[in-house]
């Protein structure tokens, strides 16, 4: 799957952000899952930002998450949204368009 | 669940529903308003929200899964809220929760933490006393995982109570469940139903409380109306006889009329109806009543079911009665609508509101005719049954004008109504020698002696005048046919006197020539008499000459 052309160019680093609540199994084990995916599938090519929404609540409201946890995909555009706790690799990867 | 000994509700601000559910909504509890689409859900919880915000001090959050809040702002900016003011004063805030499912993925356990965490923000904001979420059943297109929503929708409402957070949750109605997605499980205090009925082509919104726990509701369904004033519910309940009663009476405008009723007028507080034909003057025996009402101060409501009110007034003018003035000093409020504009309740619901807000001495319906048409018998009389009890418990005069289609049989109208009317004024138009007459007869009226004849009932530019019909000859006539009788007994009179004049005269002169007669004889009498006296003188003479002449004879015979 690594060796399959990636759509994204390395001029543009896939930006991810999970949107978590607390240290909760699910966000814990969301934040393991996404860490583990990306330095598989994109090692060096990808920034993950994990976001604390039982700190800091209003961004909650500002980038319109309902479900805990949420993985939006910023860059590249289009917006891609996955909620869960990214249980089962292929899918994440299908949904993020990484090794199509 | 804990049951308190006092339930605390809070009230919406909504015209009637506060009554109907003795003081609102339950407070810090969910109340789940559901119905069909179109049926004024979305404008219920936003009343009840902005009521709150602007006039009972409770901040309020409105938590939209549909509309943009631009939308909201405009909906209800056409009610007269000033919601970006509610807005900027911390009062209210829009919480708009939007959901693409198409660019979102579901991997895994979730849940909707991110919800609550919002709504804890906006609550602790605003100091929110209420929310409405309009409406949640969106999360069920959204999300795949039913079994998740379902726990998160349960945390939802635990969360909301433990909050003391006064909500009111939307649902769509389902085929034959209260909601799609079976809120109705997880609210159980409060369950308001609203619905969109058509029936003949007029559709009816109503309203129904099914389920309230811990407090007495009212449990009929009850018509509501959304109209430039906002959502106001109309309860339209059954009354008992405890009617006030007054002894004093009230003029009727027309005062031949009140001079048929001993004691003069009717009694204030009564319900008469003026039925008729059509062309009988029914509306200017309601409208005089009307005017003499102003007249004396008081005010007056002119519910019209046929006419608008400049055509009214212009009519009115012509029997020298200006109802315009009346409306312009704000003592007389004419209402006009057609039949068909709403079904029967609703009719009924709009004039019990207008008369509660309005609170005149004097209404008029006119016709009630009208409404033949839009209901069952027995549903118009069960309507205007209502109409009457709510008017007699408020004291106020009733005037019902009725048409009827018929003269003959007339001693009951279509609807039904007689025996629930105080006095009932009977117009006829009769057609006598190629002339239709008017006529008015006091069929009843209870309580008052009142005259028992049929009077001619004449309108001109002055008012209404009822002149009393010729009665003679063991009939009573109206119209040119009393004129005609009249006249006729005027020349027979005439004749008679002349007639009796020649009698006299022709007698009088026969006693003066018998009395010359008389004098003739009496003269002849009086000439025989004295010729008798004057024989008798004359014998007399000549028999004492006699005697002389003897005596002297004899003397000369002894010589």
């Amino acid at each position: 799957m690594v060796e399959n052309v990636n759509p994204i160019t390395p001029a543009e680093p896939t930006k991810l952000v999970l949107y978590v609540a607390g240290q909760t199994p699910k966000s814990v084990s969301a934040i393991e899952n996404l860490e583990r995916i990306c330095a598989e599938h994109l090692p060096g090519r990808y920034r993950i930002e994990v976001v604390d929404l039982r700190k800091s609540p209003q961004l909650a409201r500002e980038h319109n998450i309902i479900a805990i946890p949420t993985l939006v995909r910023e860059l590249p555009t289009p917006i891609r949204k996955i909620i869960g706790d990214l249980s089962d690799s292929e899918k994440v990867l299908v949904h993020l368009k990484i090794g199509d | 669940m804990d049951s308190e000994l006092a339930l605390r509700k809070s009230k919406t601000g909504i015209e009637g529903f506060d009554e109907l559910t003795l003081g609102g909504l339950p407070t810090g509890r969910p109340t789940l308003v559901c119905g069909s689409a179109g049926c004024g859900k979305t404008l219920f919880a936003s009343t009840f929200l902005l009521n709150g915000a602007r006039d009972y001090d409770e901040p309020g959050i409105f938590v939209t899964f549909e509309e943009r809040p631009v939308d909201i702002v405009d909906n209800v900016a056409s009610l007269g809220f000033a919601i970006e003011d509610l807005i900027a004063a911390n009062k209210l805030h829009i919480e708009h929760i939007a959901i693409a499912p198409a660019e979102l993925a579901e991997i895994g356990e979730y849940d909707l933490e991110g919800l609550f965490l919002r709504l804890e923000l906006a609550v602790a904001e605003i100091g929110a006393k209420r929310i409405v979420l309009d409406t949640i059943e969106t999360l069920f297109s959204s999300f795949q995982n039913p079994a998740i929503l379902r726990a998160e929708i349960r945390r939802l409402f635990d969360w909301l109570k433990e909050h003391d957070l006064t909500a009111v949750i939307t649902g769509e109605r389902g085929d034959g469940t209260l909601t799609r997605q079976g809120l109705e499980e997880y609210v159980s205090d409060c369950v308001i139903l609203l619905d969109h009925r058509v029936h003949n082509q007029i559709s009816t919104r109503r309203l129904r409380v099914v389920k309230y726990r811990g407090s007495a509701h009212g449990t009929n369904e009850y018509p509501f109306l959304i109209d430039q004033e906002g959502f106001s519910v109309l309860p339209v309940s059954a009354l008992g006889l405890n009617h006030k009663v007054f002894d004093s009476r009230i003029a009727s405008g027309i005062a031949d009329l009140d001079a048929m009723l001993a004691n003069g007028g009717f009694h204030r507080g009564s319900s008469i109806l003026v039925s008729g034909v059509a062309g009988s003057g029914k509306s200017s025996v309601a409208a005089c009543f009307a005017n003499a009402a102003c007249a004396r101060g008081e005010r007056a409501i002119y519910f019209s079911f046929e006419e608008s009110a400049a055509q009214t007034i212009r009519n009115m003018t012509s029997i020298g009665l200006d109802l315009g003035k009346w409306i312009d000093n704000g003592q007389l409020r004419y209402v006009a609508a057609r039949p068909t504009f709403y079904s029967l309740e609703m009719h009924l619901a709009v004039m019990l509101r207008e008369i509660t807000r309005f609170r005149p001495d004097l209404v008029v319906l006119d016709p009630i005719s009208a409404f033949i048409g839009l209901g069952e018998r027995l549903e118009i009389q069960a309507m205007l049954l209502r109409m009457v009890d709510f008017l007699k418990t408020h004291g106020i005069t009733a005037i019902f004008s009725h048409l009827m289609h018929s003269q003959d049989g007339a001693t009951e109208t279509d609807a039904g109504l007689s025996s629930l009317m105080d006095a009932w004024i009977l117009l006829l138009n009769r057609e006598v020698g190629g002339e239709f007459n008017r006529e008015l007869y006091l069929l009843k009226a209870r309580g008052m002696a009142h005259s028992n004849q049929v009077r001619e009932f004449v309108m001109g530019n002055d008012g209404i005048h009822l002149v009393a019909p010729y009665i003679g000859g063991g009939r009573a006539l109206t119209g040119s046919a009393r004129t005609a009788e009249e006249a006729r007994e005027r020349r027979a009179e005439a004749e008679r006197r002349i007639k009796a004049d020649r009698i006299t005269d022709a007698i009088e002169q026969r006693r003066r020539k018998v009395r010359a007669q008389i004098e003739a004889l009496e003269s002849d009498l009086a000439a025989d008499e004295a010729e008798l006296r004057r024989t008798a003188k004359l014998e007399s003479d000549y028999l004492a000459q006699a005697q002389a002449d003897q005596v002297a004879m004899e003397k000369s015979r002894r010589i």
